[in-house]
């Protein structure tokens, strides 16, 4: 029972109907509730959540009751099924977060200053953002890189950028996540190259690439090749890593990119989890046994604005995915079972305009990540929308955590909000819907077939055509936005790379063509296109290219020869 | 006397893959009663300049979020005068620094849109500049 978005509008003197039994929450609507409207209508305003969900005026047992919730069944303890309430028993009392700040721009060099910065300034754990080239398998002197190069992120053409980022940060120490998705095998080769090339045992590297190759083709739009073939790599990355790197996940499967692309809280659910479950299907597909890899697959949601909704739809999550795994793809592990997450707060939400009252934002939308029981974290900058950070900004957002980590009492308790009537009815209500959006995906095939069909696409397409709707008719205000519009304070400095980091990176990226063995690279980069195109696994001879100081571009080249380039075709 | 709708290429140039304001924008443009042609993403300046001409096109519309936009957009212009196309209406949304803007709007871009800007705002602005309120 879905309820319909409706904008209630009761004019002050019109009782609404009431049920017919009378249980408290009616009494207390005919008695209280509705004499006060009479005397004083609510605010002109429809009370939605950043989804566009109605949600009543007052949450109490009678909704827990409407919804047939049990605590054990339903709710239960961290560390037990159903996991709603989280996947470690001692929440953050044995451990925070990790705070994870996503960074890179620039050189190799220039990032690795700011990783070194960051890690002094407490952060725990280091986040890689590649500029726009590497993401979708591109060298820095491509012609369709003119303009790009250091922009998004940081410029990594070859093992040696790669080992210049890490200069003097001891990979066997601190855990890396890679915000690489199509291109991941040569990200991932160069980062267990760089460390062992410091004589580091691959075994001991704990971190995660991004990976969730069919999220790009609804959202974050870094392709490169078509679906079919990134299933396949999937299956040569999991097998490998499961195989090689015991502490590694080997995705990240993403929601935070279906929800800047404009979804809803539950689109935002379903589409991760099943894509989620795609990968499982790949694993079981190799001949592993769950497991083995299904322990090893991480989550990544977007922090939006309504805190409620967020914290439901986390714990809806860990609840879904836990049943899934183990009645879907029979897994015995606990393990297999905990939906374990990244979080970054919503940079969609984020205005250019009195920039300063998104640190607002994101505090709020921080404890919701905090309350919701994210693994790590990512709290975006003020400047977030204009530019990359500031080193002062970055700080700032880094300090955001620390603040709720250390003085807001959030991360005193197990799940605080667990029990609250209105997180509790949210949470069965995100998931019921969610396993709505699995049914239509299941007749469609699967994600692969509903991608194809463009299902996904328009469901965000259009979610996101009804939020700038609601702002532009200002049932939704946005502060700065709409409304609350005059400008105070300074500007605020961005950070501005300019064309001079891409001069700098043809040079470096010159100079290591020169110096290289060519012909070692050519007999690697072939060694690629002979495994793309046959059965063995992409990661050995990968490896070797990454080692014989092959490109990105080069090794990518060599898959999109074989594999074939994805093309668009655009819905809107 | 009924005007021809006004015809709007939308489209991404370089890499960026930012595509959720471009397709509202490209959304309201239709409902407002424009006839749009969405090239979407990977689209390099060669191609927009050639697609511009060939679908007869009154604007332009440029979304770019990468930070690309100082090549882009200059080699756009450029184009667009070696095909003799100058009079097409060339918009741009997007992120594009202040300190870049008054360069781009001196190249001839006619307007830059900042985050924020609703679709009214674009769709009076096309109506007005292409002198065809009536579409």
């Amino acid at each position: 029972m879905a309820e319909e978005r409706v904008l209630a509008k009761p004019t002050a003197g019109e009782p609404e109907p009431v049920e017919a039994s009378e249980n408290g929450k009616t009494r207390w609507q005919k008695e209280t509730y509705e004499p006060a409207r009479r005397q004083r209508a609510e605010r002109d305003t429809p009370f939605i959540t950043a989804s566009g969900r109605p949600v009543r005026e007052l949450y109490t047992q009678e909704d827990l009751a409407e919804r047939n919730l049990a605590y054990d069944a339903d709710i239960g303890y961290p560390g037990e099924p159903p996991y709603t309430r989280g996947v470690h028993p001692t929440g953050y009392r044995g451990k925070l977060w990790t705070m994870r700040q996503f960074a890179g721009f620039g050189t190799a060099t220039d990032s690795n200053k700011r990783y070194k910065k960051l890690l002094a300034s407490g952060q725990t754990g280091l986040s890689v953002a590649f500029h726009h080239p590497t993401l979708v398998g591109r060298d820095s002197d491509d012609p369709i890189s003119r303009g790009e190069v250091g922009k998004q992120g940081v410029a990594v053409d070859s093992l040696a950028d790669m080992e210049t980022l890490f200069d003097a940060i001891p990979q066997d120490q601190v855990t890396t996540s890679m915000t690489i998705n199509h291109p991941a095998v040569v990200l991932l080769a160069m980062y267990v190259a760089a460390a062992e090339n410091k004589g580091i045992d691959r075994r001991r590297l704990a971190g995660t690439i991004q990976n969730d190759v069919l999220k790009e083709f609804i959202a974050q739009k870094t392709f490169v090749f078509p679906p079919r073939p990134t299933m396949r790599i999937m299956g040569d990355i999991i097998e490998w890593c499961t195989a090689e790197l015991p502490r590694w996940n080997w995705v990240s499967v993403s929601g935070y990119h279906i929800r800047e692309a404009g979804s809803t809280a539950v689109q935002e659910l379903a589409f991760t989890l099943r894509d989620g479950m795609e990968y499982i299907q790949v694993g079981l597909e190799r001949g592993l046994d769950v497991d083995t890899f299904a322990p090893r697959l991480s989550f990544f949601f977007n922090a939006h604005n309504d805190l409620f909704e967020e914290v439901a739809k986390y714990r809806a999550a860990r609840k879904l995915w836990a049943r899934y795994m183990r009645d879907r793809y029979g897994a015995k592990s606990p393990r297999s079972c905990w939906m374990r997450f990244h979080t970054q707060t919503a940079g969609c939400t984020l205005l250019d305009r009195q920039p300063r009252n998104n640190v607002m934002r994101v505090t709020v939308q921080a404890l919701a990540a905090v309350m919701g029981g994210t693994q790590s974290l990512h709290t975006n900058a003020l400047d977030e929308t204009i530019a990359l950070p500031t080193e002062e900004n970055a700080i700032i957002a880094l300090r955001t955590q620390q603040v709720i980590a250390y003085e807001s009492g959030v991360a005193n308790t197990v799940d605080p909000l667990g029990g609250s009537y209105y997180v509790e009815a949210l949470t069965a209500d995100l998931e019921r819907e969610a396993e709505e959006i699995f049914a239509k995906i299941d007749e469609l095939g699967g994600m692969v077939e509903a991608i194809d069909n463009g299902y996904p696409q328009r469901e965000i397409q259009e979610a996101a055509f009804q939020y700038q709707k609601e702002i532009e008719s200002r049932e939704r205000i946005i502060v700065g936005q709409n409304e609350f519009v005059e400008e105070t304070g300074a500007p605020v400095d961005y950070l501005y790379i300019d064309d001079s980091v891409e001069e700098q990176q043809l040079d470096l990226l010159d100079e290591l063509r020169r110096r290289r063995d060519t012909d070692a690279v050519e007999r690697a980069v072939e060694g690629v296109r002979r495994a793309a195109a046959g059965d063995d696994n992409l990661m050995p001879v990968v490896l070797q290219a990454v080692h014989a100081y092959a490109t990105v571009g080069e090794i990518c080249g060599a898959m999109r020869e074989v594999f074939g380039e994805y093309q668009e075709q655009p819905i809107f | 006397m009924s005007e021809r709708p006004i015809r709007v290429l939308i489209a991404k140039p370089g890499l960026d893959g930012h595509d959720r304001g471009a397709k509202v924008v490209a959304r309201a443009l239709r409902d407002a009663g424009m006839e749009v042609i969405y090239a979407g993403l990977r689209q390099t300046p060669e191609m927009v300049v050639a697609a511009a001409v060939q679908e007869d096109v009154d604007v332009i519309g440029l979304s770019i979020h990468s930070g690309a936009h100082n090549y882009i957009l200059g080699r756009v212009v450029e184009l667009l005068k070696e095909q003799a196309v100058e009079d097409i209406v060339l918009v741009v949304g997007g992120i594009i620094p202040d300190r870049d803007v008054e360069r781009l709007r001196g190249l001839g871009i006619d307007a830059i849109f900042p985050p924020g800007t609703t679709t009214t705002e674009i769709i009076d602005f096309i109506r007005e500049r292409t002198g065809n309120l009536a579409a």
